[in-house]
């Protein structure tokens, strides 16, 4: 069954708000620096949270001793598993029972992970805190740590938990026969490429403040993607579900890492306990070292093609870390098997997706969400069949994109329009006239890589979205919506949708966002879906409000409600707009009539029921989002540096509901895939993780990528509202596979490794390794 | 809690001096501990949430003021490093309207995402431009490299700071390029 389309909109020469660069409310504060974020709440009485964190990525918990720790002045609690009501957060990321696990708030005789929370400490002082938590004596029997993902799975490897094999989670999908058409094919290219572990690195650590009110609620008000824990957070306390409430202010960014709970069910727990508010605000070096990452992924792709450049056949082997706890990794993995093919027609396919447990760090979600790494392959492995058949890396691409109605591995038609040949048109153009290289030593090279991204949850989880509008008596509009928002202007976008509908001046337009009690709910914001979710929420429920109050001015007008317009803060007879009288006074004539000047809506997404098991048959996401970036690198071949000398990336976007804000994101999320493609690493040896400060975990700086150059093309096709499709996620996919595309050009050396650091571009020079499949 | 700070005079618990600066132009006085951070002073004595905390180590520049008008990371700062000296925070940027040149060309440009980083971004550009009214693009890369952003991908924030550059004026309204 297919999802909801909201009803038709006023062709695009009508549209006064929406496409347009208008200034974000949020970042008019933002820029005077009067957002108040999470760990900037103080609250009377307000106590200092802390965790005590396992320092072994494997051990048996003999014994915690929490009495002295208790007896330190100025400690107002020290809780362990067993102050927990109900320690097991029961998940199932499969939605469909797949993968039910049990993760403990705090560990229960056994630590799974370094870092690890065992015990939380609540203080009056950040210093009387520390103190605790250094009281705190736990004792530890070290356990074998299971770190590597390939020998996880062997039969005689020790096992993350005991009762339960280290396979997590294994998604399989099969079309065609692909064993006999790589039997026929006439090239046959085979290689195996790595992904490493990288986290977030939002600028705002995680942070929240918790406190029970006078109604015996517990309130939470934190750095959260999603307010929907508020449920999860209840069923911790063994609360009714309408006892706990979570509210989320502006974010200092999210990128997937705040989608899971992070110090939720840590200060609502010493909150509950202590009935004092509650702050707590991780340090850098925690969130680096214990917060769920990008799972690393090992891929393992054989593509045949025939001699003309169609592609016949890929087989896919993938293998992810997922750390001790499932987490979203079943979800990751899924869209890994989606999305492993690439944005191309390829008969004959079959994919193995696996998630394994092990003793490193969790990974979860994270912007690109296992779609993001698969392109690093797919895209590698068109090179590679481009060059066997000494073809144009384009042209071979241009042989086999995808076209809309054309069916994904998974069976599924692709319902809009997939612009391909002229994302990477446009993507290659801009890189204009070729650099010449700056030193003796140095080579210019160029590459580039399209990928496809879903935007929307996965169907089988029947999302839907809903929002409410409401008029005040002056005019003014309100707005509220459980949306929340990372800094990607998911509010703002909501304003200027319900804006451009209502004609009301967006000055005059108030969003309240992100509270569990307070606003309709939303769904988190991830996967791509607020604005092709929230936005069409919004969007039915401004057309809707405005259908209910449209016969009012127009009888204030003595006019056919069919003849009337919202526009500019008055409702007015179209082709005579001197014939207008303004909202507010329809708003006032509404309330004599009887007719509601609010409205509330659901919007439900693409609903389906799940995949085929076996085969992976079905439909999976909503709509997916096209790409294609092209770069021209400098390579040191003294050093091994790379140096980004241009950069495009080229998206279809649908409909770009602000210009400047979509610009945004694939500015930013194209410099997060270059950071991965050459500088992150979160290094573990053993288990221990070694890259715990940003002095030695290294994001981008200005100084590392050169001008973004966003190329935003307007297809019209996609299911977001006014045609827009997702653009949050997609621009985090192409960078690696483009990079290292660039380097190849450039000196002849394939890295099939991330990150493609100068001392792996070295050793491809040398002739040393890196190791290829 | 422990009375006004009196120079030269620690509180009854022997742990904490008084500190005094001029924060944003006003004279502020408070009680610090020897080892407390001036980023902790801010955020936690005196309130400047605007100020924030991003690594504590240094390396992120989200914590950055400017003290006597040169750009530092607060976390590296001890409070009392600070004592009888001038700091600014976003909120001391001279305005006219609310909005100093260099916030509008951020808000025209969209410069911003989360905004977590701003305020130290501003700060730096701020100072950089003070002193450098003609910079390059690539000198203001190189200029605000030391304030790390994960949303922006900084080509945004570069634009931003040119255009602001570029209008040569510091008291002029004029910014940007493009923009609502």
């Amino acid at each position: 069954m297919a999802g909801e389309h909201p009803g038709s909109t006023p062709p695009l020469l009508a549209y006064r708000v929406i496409g347009r660069p208008l200034q974000r409310y949020d970042v008019l504060d933002k820029v005077q620096g009067t957002t108040r974020y999470a760990g900037d709440w103080q609250l009377p009485g307000m106590l200092t949270g802390r965790i005590l964190r396992s320092i072994y990525p494997s051990a048996r918990i003999l014994r915690i001793d929490v009495s002295r720790a208790r007896a330190l002045p100025g400690v107002a609690a020290v809780l362990t598993a067993d102050d927990v009501p109900a320690n097991a957060l029961h998940e199932d990321a499969t939605g469909f029972n797949l993968a039910p696990f049990a993760t403990p708030i705090l560990a229960v005789n056994r630590v799974c992970y370094q870092g690890e929370p065992v015990a939380l400490v609540a203080a009056e002082s950040e210093a009387a805190a520390r103190a605790a938590v250094e009281a705190i004596e736990v004792h530890y029997e070290p356990l074998d740590a299971v770190v590597n993902v390939e020998t996880a799975l062997r039969p005689d490897a020790p096992r993350v938990h005991a009762e339960r094999e280290n396979l997590l989670i294994h998604w399989k999908l099969r079309t065609g026969s692909v064993e006999q058409s790589l039997r026929q094919a006439d090239i046959v290219i085979e290689r195996t490429y790595r992904t490493q572990r990288v986290d977030h690195a939002y600028l705002e650590p995680e942070a929240g403040v918790a406190w029970v009110d006078a109604d015996g609620v517990v309130n939470v008000r934190s750095a959260t993607q999603v307010i929907e824990h508020f449920r999860t957070l209840a069923e911790m306390l063994c609360l009714p579900h309408n006892r706990v409430r979570v509210i989320a202010p502006f974010l200092g960014g999210g990128f997937g890492g705040k989608e899971d709970m992070t110090v939720e069910p840590h200060v609502a727990l010493l909150a509950w306990k202590t009935r004092r508010p509650v702050r707590m605000v991780w340090s850098r070096q925690e969130s680096l070292l214990a917060r769920p990452k990008r799972h690393p992924f090992v891929m393992r792709y054989k593509t045949g093609a025939a001699r003309d450049g169609r592609l016949l056949a890929q087989e896919i082997t993938v293998l992810a870390d997922a750390g001790p706890y499932p987490l979203l990794s079943p979800r990751v993995l899924f869209a890994a098997l989606v999305a492993g093919a690439g944005p191309y027609r390829i008969p004959n396919v079959s994919v193995d997706a696996m998630a394994v447990f092990t003793n490193n760090v969790p990974a979860s979600a994270m912007r690109g969400f296992g779609a993001m790494q698969v392109t690093f392959a797919y895209e590698s492995q068109m090179d590679l069949v481009a060059e066997q058949l000494h073809m144009s890396p384009l042209e071979v691409r241009a042989r086999n994109f995808l076209q809309k109605g054309d069916r994904l591995p998974t069976g599924e038609k692709v319902e809009t329009a997939v612009a391909l040949p002229a994302l990477a048109r446009h993507a290659l153009d801009a890189l204009g006239e070729r650099s010449c290289p700056t030193t003796r030593t140095a080579r210019v090279g160029r590459g580039f890589a399209c990928n496809l991204q879903p935007y929307g949850r996965t169907v089988w989880f029947r999302d839907h979205a809903s929002a409410w509008i409401g008029f005040e008596t002056d005019g003014s509009l309100v707005l509220r919506s459980g949306v929340t928002d990372l800094g990607g202007g998911q509010a703002a976008s909501l304003a200027q949708i319900a804006a451009e509908i209502l004609g009301v001046s967006l000055e005059r337009v108030v969003v309240h966002f992100g509270d569990s009690a307070l606003t309709p709910l939303a769904g988190g914001t991830f996967a791509t879906r607020q604005l092709y979710m929230s936005g069409n929420a919004v969007l039915k429920a401004a057309q809707e409000l405005r259908a209910l109050m449209a016969p009012v001015g127009a009888a204030l007008l003595e006019a056919g409600p069919a003849d009337v317009q919202f526009a500019d803060d008055y409702v007015s007879v179209i082709g005579s707009p001197q014939r207008k009288v303004a909202l507010a006074q329809v708003v006032v004539e509404c309330g004599h009539r009887g007719i509601p000047t609010a409205h509330l809506s659901v919007f439900r997404g693409e609903q389906a029921p799940p995949v085929d098991l076996e085969t992976g048959q079905g439909k999976t996401f909503p709509d997916y989002t096209f790409g294609c970036h092209a770069t021209e690198v400098e390579v040191d071949t003294e050093t091994g540096i790379v140096k980004l000398l241009k950069y495009v990336a080229c998206h279809d976007v649908g409909r770009a509901i602000n210009p400047q804000s979509v610009e945004g994101q694939i500015q930013g999320g194209a410099v997060m895939g270059i950071g991965q493609a050459l500088m992150e690493d979160i290094v573990l040896e053993g288990g221990n993780n070694l890259s715990t400060l940003f002095a030695s975990y290294l994001i981008p700086t200005a100084l590392d990528v050169p001008d973004i150059r966003a190329v935003a093309v307007e297809s019209g096709e996609g299911k977001g509202p006014f045609g827009a499709r997702g653009i949050g996620e997609p621009p985090t996919g192409p960078p690696p596979a483009a990079i290292a595309s660039a380097i190849q050009d450039a000196v002849g050396v394939r890295l099939y490794e991330l990150p493609m650091t100068p001392e792996r571009v070295l050793q491809g020079l040398a002739g040393t390794g890196p190791p290829e499949g | 809690m422990s009375g006004t700070p009196v120079d030269g005079q620690p509180d009854q618990s022997g742990e904490r001096w008084p500190l005094h600066f001029l924060l944003n132009g006003r004279r502020v006085d408070v009680w610090a501990a020897p080892h407390e951070t001036l980023l902790a002073v801010l955020r936690d004595a005196l309130g400047a949430t605007e100020v924030k905390y991003g690594c504590g180590e240094g390396v992120c520049g989200t914590c950055t003021v400017l003290l006597d008008g040169a750009p530092v990371n607060a976390c590296l700062l001890l409070g009392v490093q600070a004592q009888g000296r001038t700091v600014t925070t976003v909120k001391g940027l001279p305005n006219q309207d609310g909005l100093h040149p260099l916030q509008r060309a951020f808000v025209q440009h969209e410069a911003a995402q989360c905004g977590f980083c701003t305020p130290g971004m501003l700060l730096v550009a701020h100072a950089f431009v003070r002193d450098h009214p003609s910079a390059t693009r690539e000198q203001i890369r190189a200029a605000v490299a030391g304030n790390l952003c994960r949303c922006t991908g900084y080509t945004r924030i570069v634009d931003a700071v040119e255009a602001y550059a570029r209008a040569g004026n510091p008291t002029s309204n004029r910014g940007g390029r493009d923009g609502g």
